[in-house]
């Protein structure tokens, strides 16, 4: 995993609440074996049309869309699904973080896991943000501070340990190997009630 | 690990601290998992994960696999015809044999939707950590088991190490008081727990499902329940084991027998929540108010009794809000104020992880058998797994279902995620018993109501939406 590192970005706005995993990538795509191609179906079925052609007027299609790196949207955000191909498809995209009042647990812990920040903030930072979602923001993981473009600022919650993955660059399975000692421990404590291969 | 406290618990609290490998400050518990049910879609990216680090599956003897999403439910005989799920179905299959996971292929007589198969083998036991990287996952939480979906990260991690990092989540009581009228079932208890408390209202929470209603109901009904967790945004959702429990247990193939039977119940027995533990929150329904349900919108919670008026914009104040039932109101080409009952529609299906077990089945049977189908409506029953659809056979059901002008299918995920070929064509309505009404998720354009196998059943034979109760 990469290292998470402050950037500033313009915003791409969809402002609805509670878009579903379905939506971010639907179901149809979740066939592949592989993680590659999905930023190319990322929100697919508001992004084209029956034809396959990209709809102008969905924000993803907008030229100045191309190098935006947040997202807002509206509260409950990643709802649905436990496809971790969600973040994939938004990370391919180019995004580096989703802003939101709130997000669903298994979306938000995926996220975490791919170098995509879920930024939960008060609804009054909701508010300012679409009200003029023109300018730059910044986003700092260190101090948690998000810096809208009036200059005001807003901290965010960040659970400690993803935050020091993602500052580190730390995928999760290294950390819990080197846990060998107990996870063995415990398993001789613990005989197995089940064998599936019985 | 468990913790010698005085403090009353919650089943939930045992669980979770009978399964604590590790925990440090500032971190995640490493919490250790029990039973792993792994199928085709969230699967493959992890096996690649496990070769790239040049890691085995720890516990192949906790694994278990199988493929039901992106699978046909044509008979058996015939190829995928869709190379690339057929592609997907082969990775798990050479993956299971590459790593030591016993999977049931669709060749199996035990094949089916992974969240059926592990109650009905016996997999699945009170007291379990339980993953899978499905959100459906809850839907063992009927046994009395911590059962959590998961991402393919975790996936990867589970199959490596047999243990996820993960919070604890909040505790979060759902009392279900009273006794269902007829024509109600476990599906309307948890729409209207959906409809009242919204998608996100469990968020970051684990339910537990108690009350009297809930103790009456079948352990297949407690399924159904416990199935929608995640509709309520919850992380997971339980039942207290009872004698229900431990008789739909009994005997299963992979349940404990003879004296480790007594120990399991014994041990069992201690899982109930103690008197006077405390949870973070609570919500007490009322069992005999409720009607049978149905969705309107675009999300699980947009649900309304069947002889309740579709919501209107104008009367909710939240502007996104406000948005977001217009949109649905719109993409389910509906008008504001007017009740649902009567809407034609074109399919009906009664399947998937949440209602297609052989007590759906029979319920949608006894609704049909004598009856005909509407000709303007096409109706899929897709059983929950090859041992569902046997048994329906041999009660006959399939008979019922083709004589009354339904389509009698293999098992698998089918029409509830469309993935497989089974959907709606663009504008077309259903009234469906899966768990799921977004937009497309029943194929690209589709409009699904969300209901019973009964209101179902009752729908297909008017061929609108229908209230079961007129025909009971």
């Amino acid at each position: 995993m990469e290292k998470f590192t402050p950037f500033e970005s313009r915003l791409v706005v969809i402002a609805r609440d509670n878009i579903d995993t379905d939506q971010i990538i639907p179901a149809r795509f979740l066939k592949t074996i592989s993680k590659d191609g999905l930023g190319d179906q990322l929100f697919f079925d508001w992004r084209y049309d029956a034809e396959g052609q990209p709809r102008p007027d969905f924000v993803l299609n907008k030229p100045a869309s191309k190098a935006c790196q947040i997202l807002l949207a509206g509260d409950n955000f990643g709802c649905g699904s436990s496809r971790e191909h969600a973040p994939w498809a938004l990370t391919q995209y180019g995004f580096r973080a989703v802003i939101s009042t709130s997000f669903a647990d298994i979306f938000k812990g995926n996220s975490l896991k791919n170098s995509l920040l879920p930024i939960v903030v008060p609804a009054d930072v909701h508010a300012e943000l679409l009200k003029d979602p023109s300018g730059t923001v910044k986003v700092d993981l260190p101090s948690q501070t998000l810096t809208l473009p009036s200059g005001r600022q807003a901290q965010f919650p960040v659970d400690d340990f993803a935050k020091h993955c993602l500052l580190e660059g730390i995928d999760e399975l290294g950390y819990i190997l080197k846990q060998e000692p107990a996870i063995a421990a415990f398993e001789a404590a613990h005989p197995a009630g089940i064998d599936t291969r019985a | 690990m468990s913790l010698s406290t005085n403090k009353p618990r919650t089943i939930i609290e045992k669980i979770w601290d009978n399964h604590v490998v590790a925990e440090r400050p500032n971190s995640p518990t490493l919490l250790y998992i029990d039973l792993h049910l792994v199928h085709e879609v969230t699967s493959p990216q992890a096996f690649d994960g496990l070769r790239r680090r040049g890691l085995k599956v720890r516990r192949p003897d906790l694994t278990i696999a199988t493929t039901d999403h992106s699978t046909p439910t044509t008979p058996r005989g015939f190829p995928i015809v869709d190379t690339i799920a057929k592609a997907q179905v082969e990775k798990l299959i050479q993956n299971c044999k590459d790593f030591g996971i016993h999977c049931y292929p669709l060749s199996s007589d035990k094949q089916g939707i992974v969240h059926v198969i592990g109650p009905e083998l016996g997999l699945t036991q009170p007291g379990m950590t339980v993953v899978c990287g499905d959100s459906h996952t809850a839907t063992h939480g009927a046994l009395g088991a911590l059962a959590i979906g998961i991402g393919t990260s975790e996936v990867e991690n589970t199959l490596a190490s047999q243990c996820l990092l993960l919070k604890r989540s909040k505790t979060y009581q759902v009392r279900v008081d009273g006794a269902l009228k007829p024509g109600v079932s476990a599906k309307d208890i948890i729409l209207a727990l959906i409809a009242r408390i919204g998608i996100g209202g469990g968020t970051a929470s684990i339910f537990e499902y108690c009350g009297p209603a809930i103790r009456s109901l079948s352990m297949e009904e407690r399924m159904t329940v416990c199935n929608m967790s995640i509709e309520g945004g919850a992380r997971a959702g339980l039942v207290a084991p009872d004698d229900t429990t431990y008789q739909y247990v009994a005997g299963r193939e992979f349940a404990p027998k003879g004296a480790a039977w007594d120990q399991a119940v014994a041990r069992w027995r201690q899982l109930p929540t103690d008197d006077g533990a405390v949870y973070d929150k609570s919500i007490v329904i009322d069992a005999a108010a409720l009607e049978p349900m149905i969705t309107f919108g675009t999300n699980p919670g947009m649900g309304i009794p069947i002889r309740g008026a579709v919501p209107n914009p104008s009367d909710i104040s939240d502007p996104l809000e406000r948005d977001s039932l217009k949109s649905a109101l719109a993409y389910m080409d509906l008008p504001a104020g007017k009740p649902l009952l009567g809407h034609a529609i074109n399919v009906v299906f009664i399947g998937s992880c949440t209602n297609s077990r052989i007590s759906d089945l029979r319920k949608a049977a006894s609704v049909l058998k004598g009856r005909k189908v509407h000709p303007n409506v096409r109706v899929l029953v897709v059983p929950g797994s090859q041992q569902v659809k046997a048994q329906a056979q041999a009660e006959g059901l399939d008979q019922i279902f083709r004589d009354a002008g339904a389509d009698w299918r293999e098992a698998g995920c089918s029409m509830c995620i469309a993935m497989n070929g089974d959907q709606l064509q663009p504008g077309e309505y259903s009234v469906s018993t899966s768990n799921r009404n977004f937009e497309g998720r029943q194929g690209k354009g589709a409009r699904t109501f969300l209901a019973s196998p009964m209101t179902a059943a009752a729908s297909a034979i008017a061929g609108k939406v229908s209230d079961v109760r007129e025909l009971l």
